[in-house]
């Protein structure tokens, strides 16, 4: 039996739980502030007093020029990611169709195309914000990182230019070429997008960690400011989050799509694709702390000052909150398959493991949250000895947290095998041989992981550090070397049970909802310690922040903004969402009246 | 760690099991389990802020696990309705409605009568260095320049031994009535700070750090601490005042030398 609250979402009278008259109150309020800082006299983007006539700074009225640059530029990235992220396994999803034959998955790579057009209408529009708030109250560092990067604006319009093409040739020519011109079509899409981003990526990063300029801060070479430091890891890494991020958005819209559909087809198809939509975050989301790792570890290279601000300074609680993030992220990607296994006839018999995956990752999620410097009140702290407790201390630094991210990234894997196995039963006769391998691999990795994490307490921290490599390459080898046992052993296999798509609870939904939410969180919070990091100088230890604004905000401040830039993601994607959904609405037609003529109103 | 608290727990949780209880009341029984582990388990004792975050991850992960199979869900539903419905759980439900508010009430009031305490530290963190110090007219790169001396621990053990005794030196001369006989924090005056001074023998407190970080600290105490970040709180002096440079890099090789600790090396950008 269905929960009565999509029921309830069904009816007109309802979207998302409020009724049409306090949607059309908070539709107000929402207007009414935009419209404050919109028609705010030109007179209230106060100068700063330094130079009337070429000021540095410029005052954004109401909110100030800092959380409205920080609020555009986050929004701009959340659905830049989401553009460059959606083509990537849109393409991947069409090979599959074009491979296979299977017609369904050139249906879902269509609707997750569908979603392109609108979001990129609104990443260029949020981009030519941005640009304009940088010009217009930032003019004297705008000044500065054109005397760098002039010479990549060029480039990068014209890939915007080829993008625009690329993007609306794949998603208005489908079905209307070759399927292999579609499919080139497709992958030029892809890398015209990520040439977009490294060229961004270079300016960004730029700021964090300069290089290519004299002791002055004059362009000695650009090639060496383009691939700055802090360049290829956060390359790497927006491309790993990216796809992370746009799967989770893409099965938020299937939920929301599942949670209002009127048939079981309906109700089967997008059960469909919020399963390879959230397959899709989660794939990306395993790989994605190492990424971090190789991030962190060029930014600590580059400065020790910015290092330890990052991990162990000022920004080091928003780990904490990072990791509580992405515990909860792993948490709810478990459960969603969990529930999921609920609508595979022959999946029951797994259900008693459950317990067991559960505690593991509940036990990983509680190691990896806890902070090495503890909150104690001074009593706490006399009877810890300082603030690091003995006995919970040791599972504040690296060591403790990768091998806890590691096991927590393998029980993951784990609960997807057995969702995998759910209505399959082997017939290759090496069937329990298989099985006998593939435990002691995951258990040998185990082993080796959590002993490369208590060896690390006993050598220096910089070796330490390297162990995590070690770490990563064996969950990887097992990852692998179980998938590929896995294949060969359910190749042929017998199916037990029908995997009844459209039979799950709406809580599975709203997982995927948190899912989405979460990622976007994760992403704002980590792109504030990216940008925030660097303090009091807009590029760091070369040019300084003197504006009123020259100062790191408290986490709570942050975390608010963040939270008020997520929710105002979520508006902009539910519009995003909606507009997608009407080309499968009918065509309007005019009402009849009794008599059979047209009456003037439209009928619903 | 308690030991006789945690098998008290074990025993609890095993004797529950024979008893084969609802799900819902294995969910409590795991939810102060955990509770009870956190707060009289581990010695010394969780700070209240670790212990509210354990408990909120631990009931989030109850909730999964009761609501991740509709089985469970229904047997869940099932037994909340029977506690407060059938006439068999009358006691325990009066019981348990008598319970909550009386430990709300004595939360209140036990919060209402503790002595007054300075509030919890709320930001214990690495304080950043900056990339360059100045020390007696000559600048000291932090990022780059090594101790002087470590090299001799392999080049000359003899001339290294001699620049640790130095530092042996210096530091009962000078450190120890705050950081203490062993190092770890605990000198004579260290009950007169707030925070109290750092303990040298965690292996996560110099361990994790270059040397050049320790230059800095130690040469320029509590009032040069970086301008971001602030307000800092260390009374530590500034060094630079009473000793030279040699003793201070001597000094940060006795540290490692006697709690038997390696500096973090620097990284290499790849």
């Amino acid at each position: 039996m269905r929960d009565p609250l999509p029921q309830r979402l069904g009816e007109s009278r309802y979207f998302w739980g409020l009724s049409r008259e306090r949607l059309a109150v908070a539709g107000g309020l929402l207007a009414a502030a935009a419209a404050v800082l919109l028609l705010a006299p030109i007179e209230a983007f106060a100068s700063a007093p330094q130079d009337a006539a070429n000021p540095a700074y410029r005052e954004f009225p109401v909110v100030g020029s800092r959380v409205i640059m920080w609020v555009t530029a986050e929004l701009h990235l959340m659905f830049a990611a989401f553009v460059l992220a959606v083509p990537m396994f849109a393409v991947i999803i069409e090979i599959i169709g074009y491979v296979s034959g299977d017609k369904r998955y050139d249906a879902l790579a269509y609707e997750f195309t569908k979603l392109l057009s609108v979001s990129f209408s609104f990443t260029a529009s949020l981009g030519a914000m941005l640009t304009f708030l940088l010009v217009v109250l930032y003019p004297a560092l705008t000044d500065y990182l054109m005397s760098i990067f002039s010479w990549t604006f060029f480039p990068y319009v014209a890939l915007f230019f080829l993008e625009a093409i690329f993007l609306y040739s794949y998603y208005y020519g489908w079905g209307k070429f070759n399927p292999k011109t579609h499919i080139f079509l497709g992958i030029m899409l892809n890398l015209v997008g990520t040439g977009i981003m490294f060229i961004a990526d270079a300016w960004l990063t730029f700021m964090n960690t300069p290089a290519g300029i004299s002791e002055t801060g004059e362009l000695v070479s650009l090639s060496a400011a383009f691939m700055n430091p802090m360049w290829m890891p956060i390359n790497i890494h927006r491309i790993i989050a990216n796809i992370a991020f746009g799967g989770s958005v893409a099965a938020a819209y299937a939920a929301f799509q599942f949670l209002g559909a009127k048939t079981d087809e309906e109700r089967a198809h997008y059960d469909w694709m919020g399963y390879i939509g959230n397959f899709i975050a989660i794939a990306a989301l395993l790989p994605l702390p190492f990424a971090g790792y190789w991030l962190g570890k060029e930014i600590y290279a580059f400065s020790q000052s910015l290092g330890i601000t990052l991990m162990g300074g000022t920004f080091s609680w928003l780990f904490i909150i990072q990791a509580i993030l992405i515990g909860n992220l792993f948490l709810a990607a478990n459960y969603y398959l969990w529930v999921s296994m609920e609508r595979i006839e022959g999946a029951e018999r797994f259900r008693p493991y459950i317990k067991y995956l559960l505690i593991v990752i509940a036990g990983c999620f509680l190691v990896w949250a806890t902070p090495h410097s503890l909150v104690a009140s001074v009593e706490e702290a006399r009877k810890m000895g300082g603030a690091h407790h003995p006995v919970l201390g040791v599972l504040g630094v690296m060591s403790a947290k990768n091998t806890a991210v590691n096991i927590l990234i393998l029980t993951t894997f784990l609960s997807f095998l057995l969702y995998r196995r759910g209505n399959k039963a082997p017939t290759v006769s090496w069937a329990k041989a298989g099985n006998i391998a593939q435990i002691a691999i995951f258990v040998s990795v185990v082993v080796f992981v959590t002993f490369l994490g208590v060896y690390g307490y006993f050598v220096e921290a910089s070796v330490r550090i390297g162990l995590s490599v070690p770490q990563v390459l064996s969950v990887i080898f097992c990852m692998i070397a179980v998938t590929t046992i896995d294949v060969f052993m359910y190749r042929n296999a017998r199916v037990t049970g029908k995997i009844k798509w459209g039979q799950m609870s709406a809580r599975s939904q709203y997982a995927l909802f948190f899912i989405a939410l979460t990622f976007a969180w994760t992403m704002g919070l980590m792109g504030y310690v990216r940008a925030g990091m660097r303090q009091h100088w807009h590029v760091y230890g070369v040019l300084e922040d003197t504006s009123v604004d020259a100062f790191t905000p408290t986490l709570g401040y942050a975390s608010n903004v963040v939270s008020i830039t997520v929710l105002i993601f979520f508006v902009f994607i539910a519009i995003v969402f909606w507009l997608a959904g009407l080309s499968g609405k009918k065509a309007w037609e005019p009402a009849v009246k009794a008599g059979g003529e047209p009456g003037e109103e439209g009928a619903e | 760690m308690n030991v006789l608290v945690i098998l008290a727990i074990i025993a609890v949780m095993v004797a529950l099991r024979f008893l084969k209880p609802t799900i819902v009341v294995w969910a409590i029984a795991w939810w102060f389990a955990v509770f009870a582990m956190a707060n009289y388990g581990i010695d010394p004792p969780v700070p209240t802020s670790v212990t509210n975050m354990f408990m909120a991850i631990v009931t989030i992960a109850l909730l999964a696990y009761v609501t991740a199979a509709e089985g469970r869900m229904r047997e869940a539903g099932e037994s909340l309705v029977a506690f407060f419905t059938s006439k068999k759980y009358f006691i325990p439900l009066v019981i348990m409605l008598v319970a909550v508010p009386l430990l709300v009430a004595f939360n209140v009031y036990s919060s209402m009568t503790t002595q007054p305490a300075p509030p919890a530290a709320g930001r214990t963190i690495h304080p950043p260095p900056p990339a360059t110090v100045s020390f007696k007219g000559r600048t000291v790169d932090l990022n780059n320049d090594v101790n002087p001396y470590r090299h001799l621990e392999d080049d000359d053990s003899e001339a290294f031994a001699q620049h640790v005794d130095n530092g042996r030196r210096v530091y009962y001369e000078n450190c120890v009535y705050c950081h203490g006989d062993n190092m770890a924090g605990d000198g004579h005056f260290a009950h007169g700070f707030n925070p109290i001074p750092a303990n040298f023998q965690d292996p996560t407190t110099i361990a994790m750090l270059q040397e050049g970080y320790l230059f800095w600290r130690i040469a320029k105490g509590g009032p040069g601490l970086p301008v971001e970040s602030t307000p800092w709180a260390s009374a530590m002096p500034a060094w630079e005042l009473f000793l030279s440079e040699e003793e201070i890099w001597d000094v940060i090789l006795f540290l490692y030398d006697f709690t038997d600790q390696r500096p973090r090396a620097r990284e290499v950008h790849e």
